[in-house]
């Protein structure tokens, strides 16, 4: 017996062996939620880093170098995250990380990326991510936080000062919800009801009536995302709330307008990206190159709309080449100074420019204000 | 010298834990063997529970949640050393266990299956919504064991995967000592009576309901023990540790590989840690590789796999 299950053991090992990868010039690695309950957000991250990095090679790659993405599927999973992060620094030896779609996964591979001391660019959003600042760990996706601000920053110029918020308990809403309470008060205004829905909930009435009986409550934020905010917002329209209305960024594609029906959306506000709207955006808008680009490159090579999500990636990898070619090796150490002196690269996000003490590089002019009119995005000036 | 069963075991694990490491090419390896021990702990439990006893638990996570979310919460809020959490963490469930099993062992069959998964979807909704406690769906930094630093002032100097692969794998081989203990004991004897039949089993004068809630809390410490490692070893955790696809998991490691027998679980577990980390590059079919293997498995392989072949090269039971 102990013959057999040895052996079993070591032919296990070598087909183990088998999968290891041919060696490339520049490798880059990347651990994304391409399948699993966070599909949505890394299917299109996977396709454009794919996308990217057969364009960036069709043109020469990086100072004359290729590129070689070895991508792994974590379905969102921090566990596998980490097996997969562990197997791009130790087995693959990547020069760099993208990755992490939710911040489970990317919390997971930032502790490998720290130990290792490899580059790691995350695509979630928590602002614990960057805050406080780790050495290696860099993110794309501007923070929950900063959606608060922008929505707050609008609310205070429609001179309201009593709102009243719906959350989803999910991970991204119920960190959205925190962060709000955490900087209403810089905007002077008070949050006079505070309700919450599973994501799966099927209907919102109750928690929108009780908002709705609410005294004085004059504007109504929704963090969450998934199909939740668009039942919210349908339930917003069922029960005739006449209030101003905020959806998150987190909602921020042409399916939430679909689901939640044009009628019902009609009015609704958010902070979004310039890759939304890339058809309104400015001709001197430092952003309209990039998000031209993106977009016509990604939609002619899967026939899909872009998603913010897949922005995230793209202006991860956009970073990341641009550092390549700045630091002219693929030390990960150099790759990471080259990433930190990023300074005003448009991204479809917004404009990065990093330093020592911010590795987000972004600010609040990263977000627009966007709102549905007719079943269309449009920008609020 | 004619080998028992139990020695047998535990001679090819402590080889397997020993000797594979030579044939690693990298540090990577490390991580997946240690996975691979933490899920081999995990299954033990399900075959205390499932392969000497016959119960069924759909809610085993629940317990491997409470273990993990104990190493992340009881150094923090009480200052108590992550191993000492492990510890609590295993403590709790075993009295959740007792609490819970107490009613929910007098069911049978689906009935029980059913209660013990709402038990670990109920685990799984308190640390996703308990947010000022368990900081909720993104997870929570787990303190470092420290054990590592300990064995560098002994002169042991080890990396954080190879630390990690010898301590899994040595906490899987006293766990898997202590379950086949059990199964030569009386107690072992009883559960596997109850497991004949409870009827029968009941007339020769064993206490099947107390039986029945033993092998339950053992088990239920076994996955918490496995949560425990999972956390201090990924030094975070979220959620999903607890979800219902990870007890689904465990059932189907230990199924796979043979329910009745501690190796063969152990296998199954090793064939569904490693399956995933080979088929990456079919990321698309995992899915349905796994489930075509659990199906021949299941028509053409009954007892699991390993209790299979074993009986095919030697022509009886282990």
């Amino acid at each position: 017996m102990t013959k057999t299950l040895t052996t079993t053991a070591l032919g296990l090992l070598a087909v183990l062996g088998l999968t290891g990868t041919a060696v490339a010039d520049i490798k880059i690695g990347a651990s994304i939620a391409a399948t699993g309950p966070a599909a949505f957000l890394g299917d299109p991250e996977a396709k454009t880093l794919e996308m990217l990095v057969e364009e960036l090679n069709a043109a020469g790659g990086i100072n004359g170098e290729k590129v070689e993405l070895v991508l792994y599927d974590d379905g969102g999973d921090p566990n596998k995250a980490r097996t997969f992060a562990t197997r791009l620094v130790e087995d693959d030896e990547v020069s760099a990380i993208i990755g992490g779609s939710t911040t489970g996964t990317t919390m997971s591979i930032l502790s490998v990326a720290e130990d290792a001391e490899v580059p790691f660019i995350s695509l979630a959003g928590a602002i614990d991510i960057i805050d406080p600042v780790k050495p290696y760990t860099f993110k794309t996706p501007h923070t929950d936080r900063m959606a608060c601000q922008k929505i707050f920053e609008d609310i205070q110029k429609r001179g309201l000062t009593k709102v009243g918020m719906i959350s989803g308990t999910d991970g991204f809403g119920a960190s959205m919800q925190a962060q709000c309470k955490a900087v209403v008060a810089d905007y002077g205004i008070e949050i006079v009801a505070d309700e919450t829905y599973d994501p799966k909930d099927a209907d919102m009435t109750a928690q929108l009536t009780k908002i709705k009986n609410t005294e004085g409550v004059q504007a109504l934020v929704n963090p969450g995302f998934g199909q939740g905010p668009s039942i919210v917002t349908r339930n917003y329209k069922q029960l005739a709330l006449d209030l101003p209305f905020y959806q998150s960024h987190g909602v921020a594609s042409d399916g939430f307008i679909a689901l939640a029906g044009a009628d019902a959306a009609e009015g609704v506000r958010l902070p979004g990206t310039a890759l939304l709207v890339a058809d309104l955006l400015a001709d001197d808008d430092a952003q309209k190159p990039a998000v031209t680009a993106y977009k016509a490159a990604f939609e002619a090579k899967t026939g899909a709309a872009v998603s913010t999500f897949g922005g995230y990636a793209n202006d991860a990898f956009l970073i990341l080449a641009d550092a390549l070619r700045r630091a002219g090796s693929s030390e990960p150490a150099a790759i990471r100074d080259a990433i930190e002196a990023t300074a005003g690269l448009a991204g479809t996000t917004g404009v990065y420019t990093f330093s020592a003490t911010d590795h987000l590089g972004l600010d609040l002019t990263a977000f627009r204000m966007l709102e549905i009119k007719d079943g269309k995005w449009t920008l609020v000036e | 010298m004619r080998l028992t069963p139990k020695s047998a075991t535990l001679i090819v694990l402590a080889l397997l834990v020993a000797i594979t490491p030579f044939f690693f090419p990298s540090g990577y390896y490390y991580r997946v063997g240690a996975l691979l021990f933490v899920n081999g702990i995990a299954v033990t439990g399900i075959v205390i529970l499932t392969g000497y006893a016959g119960q069924i638990s759909l809610g085993h996570a629940g317990f491997a949640g409470i273990g993990a979310y104990a190493c992340a919460l009881a150094p923090v809020h009480w200052g108590l050393h992550p191993a000492l959490a492990a510890v609590l963490g295993a403590a709790i469930s075993a009295v959740l266990a007792y609490l819970v099993g107490r009613p929910i062992l007098r069911l049978k069959g689906y009935y029980l299956g059913v209660a013990t998964l709402g038990f670990g979807i109920l685990v799984s909704m308190v640390l996703n919504n308990e947010r000022q406690l368990t900081r909720g769906p993104d997870g929570i930094e787990v303190a470092d064991l420290g054990l590592r630093e300990v064995l560098k002032g002994w002169g042991l100097n080890l990396t954080n995967g190879e630390f990690w692969y010898f301590f899994c794998g040595l906490c899987l081989i006293i766990g898997a000592w202590l379950a086949l203990n059990l199964h030569n004991s009386p107690t072992g004897r009883a559960l596997r009576a109850l497991h004949g039949s409870e009827v029968a089993a009941r007339t020769v004068g064993v206490d099947v309901a107390r039986f029945k809630l033993q092998a339950f809390v053992i088990s239920a410490v076994y996955a918490s023990v496995a949560g425990s490692l999972l956390a201090l070893q990924n030094k975070f955790i979220t959620p999903d540790v607890a979800g219902f696809m990870h007890s689904v998991e465990m059932v189907t490691m230990a199924v796979l590989g043979g329910v009745g027998s501690v190796l063969g679980a152990i296998f199954g577990a090793g064939i569904l840690t490693l399956l995933p980390q080979v088929l990456t590059v079919f990321a698309e079919y995992e899915q349905m590789v796994l489930g075509l293997v659990m199906l021949l498995v299941m028509i053409f392989l009954r007892e699991g796999l390993l209790p299979s072949i074993l009986k095919k090269f030697w022509g009886k039971d282990e």
